[in-house]
């Protein structure tokens, strides 16, 4: 019974996942700095004249407890959402993620569930400079027990936190920055599994895996690498852990060759252990394309340095097929 | 108090050989309980004096040093000792040990391997309790190391402005690791800085189980009619090293020997035929405690090891047999 599908943007979609959510379940809630007023990139708008301050909980700045109290809460029964605002804030509550969260499932034998989902926004943005800038999945990826999920399109931010927030696990859910605005078209009602790879566009001489913004730099290089007879196979990976290997082995193994290309620093992100998981299986050669190991830079041209960009992924492409 | 004291004396000669450290090398025939084992051995009066306080519905967490407040709520002594034998009858299917162990069903929602890491966890179970507008109260265990931690700020805030029915207990056992506390904190330390924040606040002698159980009872009653979270700081001392293989040779030898004057089961046993119980009766629960320890070692050492193949069960639903 879905209703009609309706173009909106990346925040207008994961608003409407949510609300659909609380509405369905009293024990969906959401804590988290700034949200009375519909949070920092109007993602919980409306939400706190619907639910109230009772279920859109404003908090001290204090992620620590901001993510370990949403730990507490999963485990009398509620499901929070838990905003962290940006990822970089993220990191002051690395315990609660990671030693609690994550492993209190497994350590206690199985004895409760932390379901909550963590949205932690990345990406470079608005000239933000190194501490509001980073994508670190990989990070996350690394931990057993969670869930990574990185959207690239309105329609997966709907879907994927949907699926996310129905999943019982705890869930890294990372927007990115510079997507909120963007329009798209959202079927309300479909979903979006976890785990799952989406093929963005049909090629048979190269696999580009990707995913976040990336996946629209990615989008912009096709057509100019298109016009150099290079047809090209981009599959957004959309969810981090656990990465569809499945999808991505069977695009490569049509087109033989890969490269993975993320926003993230290039030395030890995703895209080193997707490439490796390839050659492992299939044997074909396979590129890397991320940041340099820097610091996002504030001013333009120093940030600029770790964008990937069109072009960049054009040349190396290119370089790559040569 | 009988049953934590008999159960941290077994569990410490079960451990010796058990971990590498403070010079000491790993025994040649493996330790029963293996890995690091936090006694809370002189500590007792705390956890049965606070849990005597509390129903099965309410919740509890704890520190790495958590075998009397998991005792005390309830847990079943038997499972306990499986845990801490690593065997699949224990608690945790043998997957936490001492340092993780846990009774849900008693509302004991964890020891926890990090210092201050209960606090945000027991202030968010109290949150949830507030929003279902449950009638049951969190206590929420830690040490005096806690204190310096930033959770702990943190946590007491977020109790204070949400009015959460949390009760605070510092267990103050006067070191942190191996490092006195009084030095390392700033300023008139736990109380200070849980009145500074508008908490409630008593102090007690956390050897007297008698005081404890009555200052935490008016403080529960309080948290629990709705008045907010409130804080109790009970001084004790902690018999034992850091973990059990460490004698703790770092203290002042006079101060161990006036700590062990003030044993709180001996405190207790004073006042007990002070007020006309028969020593026999006390000489007999101390044994029955003794009897349901060997039990339990018996009943541990002959359970069986947990299967290789349940280490990849209860990781995650999402994804699972993805373990590469």
């Amino acid at each position: 019974m879905s209703a009609a599908v309706t173009t909106m943007t990346y925040a207008q979609a994961a608003c409407l996942a949510l609300q659909e959510a609380m509405r369905a379940d009293p024990n969906v809630i959401a804590i988290g700095e700034d949200l009375g007023r519909g949070g920092i990139f109007g993602q919980y708008r409306g939400l706190p004249q619907e639910f109230g301050p009772g279920r859109i909980i404003d908090t001290p700045i204090s992620e620590s407890t901001i993510m370990g109290a949403a730990v507490g809460m999963a485990l009398a029964g509620l499901r929070p959402v838990v905003e962290m605002r940006v990822v970089d804030f993220a990191l002051c509550a690395i315990d609660e993620l990671v030693n609690q969260a994550a492993k209190n499932r497994f350590m206690f034998g199985g004895q409760g569930r932390v379901p909550l989902v963590a949205r932690m926004p990345i990406g470079l943005w608005s000239a933000s400079a190194a501490q509001h800038s980073q994508s670190l999945e990989a990070w996350f990826a690394h931990i057993p027990g969670l869930v990574v999920a990185t959207p690239s399109t309105p329609a997966d931010n709907y879907g994927l936190l949907k699926a996310s927030l129905a999943s019982g696990d705890p869930v890294v859910y990372m927007e990115h920055k510079e997507l909120w605005g963007i329009e798209g078209e959202v079927e309300p009602g479909a979903t979006v599994p976890l785990g799952k790879a989406r093929v963005a566009h049909v090629g048979r001489d190269l696999t580009i895996v990707s995913w976040s913004r990336s996946m629209h730099d990615c989008m912009a290089a096709i057509p100019l690498l298109e016009k150099e007879r290079y047809s090209i196979e981009l599959v957004d990976l959309r969810t981090i852990w656990p990465w569809d290997r499945e999808g991505v082995l069977e695009s490569c193994a049509k087109t033989g060759q890969l490269m993975v290309v993320h926003e993230a620093v290039q030395a030890g992100g995703f895209g080193a252990e997707i490439a490796a998981s390839v050659a492992e299986e299939l044997g074909i050669r396979v590129k890397r394309l991320g940041a340099p190991r820097i610091p996002a830079g504030y001013s333009q041209p120093l940030e600029d340095e770790s964008r990937i960009g069109a072009a960049k992924i054009v040349a190396a492409a290119k370089s790559f097929l040569g | 108090m009988a049953r934590i004291r008999a159960f941290e004396n077994a569990a410490e000669v079960a451990s010796q050989g058990g971990v590498q450290a403070w010079g000491l090398s790993a025994s040649s025939t493996p330790a029963l309980v293996r890995g690091p084992l936090h006694l809370s051995t002189g500590q007792e009066a705390v956890a049965t004096g606070v849990c005597a306080n509390l129903f099965r519905e309410d919740l509890l967490t704890s520190t790495h040093r958590g075998h009397g407040h998991t005792l005390a709520k309830g847990a079943d002594l038997n499972r306990m000792m499986c845990e801490l034998f690593g065997r699949s009858t224990g608690y945790n299917r043998g997957k936490g040990g001492s340092m993780h162990i846990a009774d849900f069903s008693v509302g004991m929602l964890g020891a926890n391997g990090v210092v201050a890491a209960g606090i945000p966890i027991a202030v968010g179970a109290a949150h949830a309790l507030k929003l279902q507008k449950k009638p049951h109260i969190v206590a929420c265990f830690f040490g005096d190391g806690a204190v310096n931690r930033g959770p702990f700020l943190e946590g007491l805030n977020w109790a204070g402005v949400y009015r959460l029915p949390v009760l605070f207990i510092c267990e103050d056992n006067r070191i942190s690791a191996t490092t006195p506390t009084g030095p390392m904190t700033a300023g008139d330390g736990a109380s200070a800085r849980a009145k500074s924040m508008g908490l409630r606040c008593e102090q007690v002698d956390g050897n007297d189980v008698i005081a404890v159980e009555g200052v935490a009872g008016e403080l529960a009653d309080w948290v629990r009619h709705g008045n907010g979270p409130a804080f109790l700081h009970a001084v004790t001392y902690r018999f034992k090293g850091h973990v059990s293989v460490d004698p703790g040779a770092y203290r002042d030898a006079k101060e161990v020997e006036q700590a062990l004057a003030n044993d709180p089961l001996r405190l207790a046993r004073t006042a007990l035929l002070e007020a006309g119980e028969p020593a026999a009766s006390i000489d007999a629960i101390e044994a029955a405690a003794r009897i349901e320890v060997e039990v339990a070692l018996a009943i541990a050492k002959s359970s069986p090891w947990p299967d290789p193949s349940t280490a990849y069960e209860d990781v995650m639903d999402t994804g699972k047999g993805q373990w590469r």
